[in-house]
């Protein structure tokens, strides 16, 4: 009994011993920080000066603010294309790599190579490729004898671009979640499914799908959370433009902040970011809350 | 039928990968091109002459041994950090019922949706307060506490059964050795992804050194290489061989690792 009592008592405290190294570094290095952009949110505030406390004014400001709102759209399409798009390709060359092939090593390395690379140099590379007059692509278009597209000062094209460029560097990250995901299923599942002779159709609809979804529920919510936070990847390669068509929420805010000093009506527009994906990720949770 | 299967995969994955790799043989080629080769049009994918002019120039733009060496020391440090703290979160938000736990796990999540652009003043002023600024300890505590490997960790240990923790509890063993003993073999293939991951985010990273880092012994080689396009006209020479060096370390840990989460195939198919 007295053994038992024991077991029970470090059952107890045994989670929070475990929680503290993170949480405590947590706490004091990004929620403190968090807790004082809430406060300038309140706040008109250049960075230098004391912050002067203005209640609701920002958050007026931004209802308002036309432009804020664009740029949301636009943030909220792009991350609607790139979302869905980096979960089947990641998924879909997951699949295929967890089969009994050879190479297995090489094309792993090969997909994942790009997400290995810092988003400075990834924008340099591409717009060597995609730059209008003096682009890779454009020059291999020409010699097919169609004209050139104008790939990064057409807002189409741009924020295309953007999106080809997105998925070419995120897909290995996601690519090596998965495959740990699909790794953990165990294997007797699929050898119970053969021998009532299941399709493989049938197994990855009923054993792999299913048995995948804390995986899949993860990956949609960082997958989310990353391209409403897109920002290096952009700036280096388009710069957000032509005009503001690729200038998604991150980068609007960043130059507010720090170019027009405008720190406290900044915060604000973060604090709002910060709840749109807050929402989104609670509508997730609660739909697949068994999961979680 | 299932040899011809088993070609399309392989010529599905190696359109991919060749799509995949262009952009990398494109940097990697070029960054042999000498002086004005780099320039030339029509592009031409294979250099003229394979020159290592770039790279005796990259080495010779300031200390770029030294921001080497001060990128690996700090990268390994932190994720060293990084995987045994995210693992004991991740495994106590999996596998404990307690008070809290659903709202820490939220806010840990939560904080992953702060842009930390955006947040970059007080997190300066914290980390001055404590004395961290210019130290290179300011650059491995606070980003080894990443809210990504926690939930990658707590998800993959979701589906360990909780029975085989209660016959280990009831075998004798304490808690700790619960976590030490039993979980972290479980979870190699998702630490081994977390070391991958963590070392490619340490290695890349350009924000943290930002706010913590002024003094250029202590640069990092993400932060040499940015200061280096700002400060001159930017030498692409020397910047495409910088470029390439630095996925050298990145590289070799992937391929160390990655052997790892094959092996989970077969250890981690456990019984409920």
């Amino acid at each position: 009994m007295a053994h038992k009592n024991k077991i029970n008592r470090q059952k107890r405290i045994a989670p929070y011993l475990f929680l503290l190294p993170n949480l405590s570094i947590f706490i004091v290095f990004i929620v403190a920080p968090a807790l004082y952009g809430v406060y300038y949110s309140f706040t008109d505030y250049d960075g230098l000066n004391k912050a002067k406390f203005i209640g609701l004014e920002n958050y007026i400001e931004i209802f308002g603010d036309m432009k804020f709102w664009l740029i949301f759209k636009q943030t909220g399409i792009y991350a609607a294309i790139v979302v869905p798009g980096i979960f089947l390709f990641a998924l879909g060359v997951a699949l295929l790599l967890i089969q009994k092939i050879k190479f297995k090593p090489v094309f792993r390395a090969a997909i994942y190579w790009p997400t290995m690379i810092s988003f400075v140099v990834v924008g340099v590379t591409w717009k060597w490729i995609f730059g209008d007059s003096f682009g890779v692509l454009n020059y291999l278009i020409e010699l097919m004898g169609r004209e050139g597209i104008p790939w990064l000062t057409d807002p189409f094209f741009a924020r295309m671009t953007v999106v080809i460029a997105t998925l070419w560097c995120r897909v290995g990250f996601y690519m090596v979640i998965f495959m740990a995901g699909l790794q953990n299923i165990p294997l007797q599942y699929y050898e119970a499914a053969r021998i009532d002779g299941a399709t493989k159709v049938l197994a990855f609809r009923y054993i792999t799908l299913p048995l995948l979804k804390p995986t899949s529920v993860m990956v949609i919510m960082l997958c989310i959370i990353d391209s409403f936070k897109a920002y290096p990847l952009i700036v280096s390669l388009t710069g957000g433009g032509p005009g503001k068509t690729t200038t998604y929420l991150v980068q609007y805010i960043y130059r507010y902040g720090f170019e027009k000093s405008k720190l406290g009506y900044a915060s604000a527009m973060s604090v709002l970011l910060f709840a749109v994906i807050a929402i989104i990720t609670a509508i997730q949770f609660r739909s697949k809350k068994e999961d979680m | 039928m299932k040899k011809l299967s088993n070609s399309s995969i392989y010529i599905v994955l190696t359109f991919v990968s060749i799509l995949m790799l262009i952009p990398v043989l494109w940097i990697i080629l070029s960054s042999f091109k000498s002086g004005m080769d780099l320039y030339e049009w029509p592009p031409r994918l294979i250099p003229k002459t394979f020159s290592l002019d770039n790279y005796k120039a990259a080495f010779s733009q300031g200390n770029f041994l030294l921001y080497f060496g001060n990128s690996l020391f700090v990268t390994i440090a932190s994720t060293a950090l990084t995987l045994l703290i995210n693992s004991m979160a991740g495994f106590a938000l999996a596998k404990y019922k307690f008070k809290g736990r659903q709202f820490i796990f939220i806010v840990f999540i939560s904080t992953l949706m702060i842009p930390l652009e955006v947040i970059m003043i007080p997190i300066f002023t914290i980390i001055s307060r404590l004395g961290l600024y210019n130290s290179f300890l300011g650059l491995i505590i606070p980003p080894a506490a990443t809210p990504t490997g926690l939930f990658l960790i707590r998800q993959f240990l979701l589906s360990v059964p909780d029975s085989i923790l209660e016959a280990a509890r009831i075998d004798g063993a304490s808690e700790w050795e619960i976590y030490w003993k039993l979980i972290l073999p479980i979870a190699k293939p998702v630490i081994s992804v977390l070391a991958i991951f963590s070392f490619m985010w340490r290695w890349n990273d350009f924000l943290w050194p930002l706010i913590v880092i002024s003094d250029p012994k202590k640069y990092t080689v993400q932060l040499a290489i940015s200061n280096f396009i700002g400060e001159f006209n930017v030498d692409w020479n020397s910047l495409i061989a910088m470029s390439v060096l630095t996925m050298i370390p990145v590289l070799i840990v992937f391929i160390l690792f990655q052997k790892n989460f094959v092996q989970g195939m077969v250890t981690s198919g456990m019984k409920d």
